[in-house]
């Protein structure tokens, strides 16, 4: 039985939102065209001429390229062309690199140039004139490889005799940096109980959008340009990324976008296949057409940051005060750093999870594998790291025997100390954490927990309750890649929008944004609307993003937790000042001041005159064809804002500064029952508690709480980047990696509160990712239903049947993982 | 190497309108749809039949586009996404996946619908462990088919089926 029920949240503190169509459920100005089939999917879009291309991969995860010979290929009548690594390497400046030493010296170009460094690594692509012709031509390039030995297991990647991937870098080490903030000694010595973990491992999965990357792109020879038709989720890194390697100035690249079938951050580093497009497109003088299949997106697109938490020390008092840790963290980046290694510092956005521990360090080291790469991917590097700090409370509780409830709510920050400033400089807006568990303890029914526990022993089942408490940070300052790389100058955040009155009395909206199913035109609509005294089906906001249209900036695109506070942001500034020309412009008409116009149901009148109105048609029309007469020039009624959040640059050598500007919170509740012979699950009950501000429209937001609940669920029980010693990838398509359909979720309950941020425009916060706490829910969950059977440690994040099994089989095994001192 | 493939005739009414069309042979049923007749709303998610975004009605049945060729349905009748309100007036059904937001990207949405009209037009008050039956060969990585879940059942409750 599925129940959602948002309980109202009493004593909802004031909220900074002038609440009209803002706070509502309005039905999506999206979902029109999307149910009649009408949406433009990247797939959708044709032009005369086009061919169709197709990577030729490798199927070894490490080997030189002897040879390519395309010349069968190019034999096949309606084959149009081929392009290899050696051109790429003529043709192109490898990618520019956002690791400082030795992870800097990374030479990656669009395709492999010289070496395959994982299976799938493209080698050579192949245009045709039709998909199925370009597939098979493809298998005709015939590519002489040496195969050399792979490294897949990262713990192994810095070994003394361990296979380099990146000869320039003298090693697989991509990137390593020490993080500590207050006094660990101190906190040691403080501490009643040190309990130390040896290892935890986070796994390997991705959101696996259902689109596939894709792109047309076409090459204007006479002003040497190129419009990529694509699904980038992030234009303004693609472009930065690709404009240098091709060698042309970024407004050679024009990037549209419309429909966009899931991202999850999966869609941000396309480039190096974008780049391949528009090489293709300049050589063969035609529309390239690209479509990944879904084999090719397992094997090379965005997997997550798979981690290793090692040696992990943990400084508790005898009261369940939480005073500290410390731990190395190996991340695996698989064999490129195409966003990497900003996980590096990403994680550190979030340092002490939720809670108020003051003495944290980390030793973060990144390296590279013969994996695929790893790129954002929903929750990105903050999800780790939240899972260290939950899977710390929770492996601490078991140990020590404090009630998981208990020692959350004794160590959460708490309402009255937001904003909060954590140990490494980042605020916490707002929020009340210990509310927050209360309404998701309510909502699975917690009460009834331990009647629950015995119906399901007596029918042979262990049941298990667990905890997630998570945190959503949303909005970068983009800063923290100097803490990585001192030398790189990036810094804050931006976002663009623009609002005209057209002519005929039209609001259009322009977005720099790459909305995936977020409902940016809806929200944006709400929000315009409220400004301008009319409905949203009186604002048309485009769908997706052009280059074209001057609404973007250096951070453009969707990503990272943030359009309900930068986009948002951008819109409120925009329409503000459209609003005030509009008056500008009403009391030219009536001679007035303009602080005497309201505008109200689509007219600008004299406050309280309703005869001395000018419906907005009349403004569009005397701005855009009726402007003589006026002694002073009207104002234009066009109006573009770049919403910049106030960041300052982090404090390079103490690793400290605000990393990002809200903190959306979750927690999640659920119940698992474990069949002990068999070590098979369900998670029978599930609660998710979200505050992420104020809601522009919660029902949007809370389909984007489900989704992350989906997402979540899916990595803790059956999603994982399964690769074989030899590099191979086993889990390659949706029949070996199974992603939960709708037999596989669990009843699900949701609340909200709403805890306004103080720093953004509308009060809101960015939301979406979800900081994984089902992830966590489950793996504490597991852990409370084996108690009884040896009380094993749940040590991983992915935990299938087969682990479970082997959990309950040889719990010591798993204990031998933690040790406490008391002292 | 099968670069000159066999191609046949095939007569094919799809959403009312008779087709005629020259296919090669080893063509999928779903690139006929989406590349030589244009209907893109009929998606594509996987290589493997996993996932249902290209579900279509293939004589009233709802069937995988991607695991038939284009000749095999010669002579059928087949109904896809962009015939199930020809008229652009939304059906029972698809009002209820707005007004549940069942949808977010919209990607797999055209296969959802289709699979859950089916299941309206041979059920037409399911319980709810049959709407997740019905919808169990179509994956959506947006929802978390909660919401998918309770549309199907507002549309059951409203009456209407496709
Ligand atoms: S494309 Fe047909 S089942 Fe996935
Ligand atoms: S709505 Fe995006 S896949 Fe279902």
């Amino acid at each position: 039985m599925t129940t959602v029920e948002t309980p109202t949240t009493e004593a909802a503190p004031e909220t900074t939102l002038e609440r009209g169509y803002v706070g509502l459920d309005y039905p999506r100005k999206e979902d029109r065209r999307l149910l009649q089939g009408q949406g433009v999917f990247v797939d959708d879009i044709k032009r005369w001429g086009m061919g169709y291309v197709h990577f030729v991969r490798s199927p070894y995860a490490h080997a030189k390229i002897l040879s390519i010979d395309v010349s069968k290929a190019l034999a096949v009548k309606g084959v149009y062309g081929t392009l290899t690594g050696d051109e790429v390497a003529l043709q192109t400046d490898p990618f520019f690199q956002i690791a400082s030493e030795p992870g800097a010296h990374v030479r990656d170009y669009a395709l492999a140039v010289g070496k395959a460094r994982y299976v799938g690594d493209p080698v050579a692509a192949v245009v045709a004139e039709t998909r199925e012709l370009a597939r098979d031509a493809a298998e005709l390039v015939e590519v002489e490889y040496e195969p050399l030995p792979a490294i897949v297991d990262a713990r192994r990647a810095l070994d003394e005799d361990a296979p380099i991937l990146h000869e320039e870098c003298g090693g697989n080490l991509a990137w390593q940096g020490t993080y500590e903030w207050g006094d660990l000694d101190a906190a040691f010595a403080e501490a009643d109980h040190i309990v130390r973990i040896s290892e935890l491992h986070f796994d390997r999965f991705n959101s696996t959008p259902l689109e596939l990357d894709g792109a047309l792109v076409e090459y204007n020879r006479g002003t040497g340009q190129w419009t990529l038709h694509c699904n980038n989720q992030f234009p303004g890194f693609a472009i930065i990324m690709m404009g240098p390697a091709l060698r042309v100035g970024l407004d050679k690249l024009r990037f549209v976008t419309q429909d966009i079938g899931g991202g999850f951050g999966n869609k941000i580093t396309s480039h190096p296949q974008l780049v391949a497009c528009c090489l293709l497109a300049r050589k063969l003088n035609r529309p390239i057409q690209w479509t990944e299949w879904r084999t090719e997106f397992h094997q090379s697109m965005s997997h997550g940051n798979e981690r290793w938490f090692q040696d992990i020390e943990v400084a508790v008092k005898a009261d369940g005060t939480l005073l500290g840790f410390r731990c190395k963290a190996l991340d695996d980046a698989g064999a490129y750093l195409r966003y990497e290694p900003l996980g590096g510092v990403i994680w550190s956005q979030v340092t002490p999870g939720m809670y108020r521990w003051r003495n944290i360090r980390v030793d973060f080291t990144q390296v590279m594998t013969n994996k695929a790469p790893v790129s954002p991917n929903r929750g990105y590097s903050r999800m780790q790291h939240l899972w260290l700090t939950e899977r710390i409370i929770d492996i601490v509780a078991h140990e020590l025997g404090f009630d998981p409830i208990e020692i959350r709510k004794r160590n959460y920050i708490q309402p009255e100390d937001m904003p909060y400033e954590t140990p490494n400089g980042c605020v916490y807006d707002s929020g009340d954490y210990p509310r927050a568990l209360d309404l998701a303890l309510e909502l699975i029914g917690y009460d009834q927990l331990e009647e629950r526990r015995r119906d399901a022993e007596s029918r042979g089942r262990l049941l298990g309750f667990g905890i997630g408490s998570t945190l959503d940070s949303g909005t970068n300052n983009f800063g923290q890649s100097q803490l990585i790389n001192p030398d790189l100058q990036f810094s804050g955040n931006n976002e663009v929008a623009t609002v005209k009155l057209d002519i005929l009395g039209e609001i259009v909206v322009t977005l720099g944004t790459t909305p995936q199913g977020q409902g940016h035109e809806t929200t944006a609509a709400q929000v315009v609307a409220d400004i301008l005294g009319c409905s949203p089906d009186d604002v048309t906001v485009r769908a997706g993003h052009d280059t074209y249209w001057n609404s973007h900036a250096g951070f453009s695109g969707t990503y990272a937790s943030q359009f309900a506070v930068t986009g948002l942001g951008a819109v409120k500034g925009a329409t503000e000042e459209l609003a005030r020309q509009m008056r500008v412009l009403a009391s030219m008409v009536f001679g007035c001041s303009p602080d005497d116009i309201e505008l109200v149901d689509k007219h600008a009148r004299i406050k309280g005159n309703p005869e001395a109105a000018l419906p907005f048609q009349a403004l569009g029309a005397i701005v855009n064809a009726g402007n003589a007469g006026f002694p002073e020039d009207p104002p234009p009624l066009n109006a573009r804002y770049v919403f910049r959040p106030k960041f300052e640059v982090p404090d390079k050598e103490r690793k400290f500064g605000n990393l990002t500007l809200t903190y959306a919170m979750q927690i999640h509740a659920c119940v698992v029952e474990v069949d002990p012979e068999t070590g098979y699950y369900e998670v029978v009950d599930y609660a998710a508690v979200d505050d992420c501000g104020s809601r522009v429209n919660p029902k949007i937001v809370e389909g984007q709480v489900m989704g992350a609940t989906a997402h979540a669920l899916g990595a803790a029980i059956w999603e994982s980047f399964v690769y074989d010693d030899e590099g191979n990838l086993l889990t390659p398509n949706f029949y070996d990696y199974h992603v939960p359909h709708a037999l596989d979720m669990p009843p699900l309950r949701t609340g909200a509160l709403e805890s306004p941020s103080p720093f953004t425009p509308l009060g809101t916060k960015g939301m979406g990712e979800g900081g994984g706490a089902g992830i966590h829910a489950v793996c504490a969950a597991l852990q409370d239903a084996l108690r009884s059977r040896g009380g094993a440690i749940v040590s991983d994040s992915h935990n299938p049947y087969h682990r479970v099994w082997a959990m309950l089989r040889d719990p010591d095994a798993t204990r031998a993982n933690v040790e406490v001192v008391s002292k | 190497m099968t670069a000159v493939a066999a191609s046949r005739l095939i007569t094919v009414e799809i959403n009312g309108v008779t087709y005629e069309h020259e296919v090669p042979a080893r063509r999928l049923l779903v690139h006929f749809l989406r590349d030589d007749l244009a209907l893109t709303g009929t998606h594509i998610g996987c290589d493997t039949g996993n996932c249902g975004a290209c579900t279509i009605h293939l004589n009233g049945e709802p069937v995988k586009s991607c695991m038939l060729l284009a000749v095999q349905v010669d002579g059928a009748s087949i109904t896809t996404v962009e015939g199930l309100a020809p008229d652009g007036e939304l059906t029972p059904l698809q009002q209820a996946f707005s007004e549940a937001h069942a949808l977010q990207c919209g990607y797999c949405t055209p296969g959802m619908l289709m699979s859950a009209s089916a299941l309206l037009e041979r059920n037409p008050h399911p319980s709810e462990e049959e709407v997740r039956i019905a919808l169990q060969g179509n994956i959506c990585r947006c929802t978390g088919y909660w919401n998918i879940i309770e549309a199907v059942q507002r549309a059951a409750l409203s009456g209407g089926s496709a």
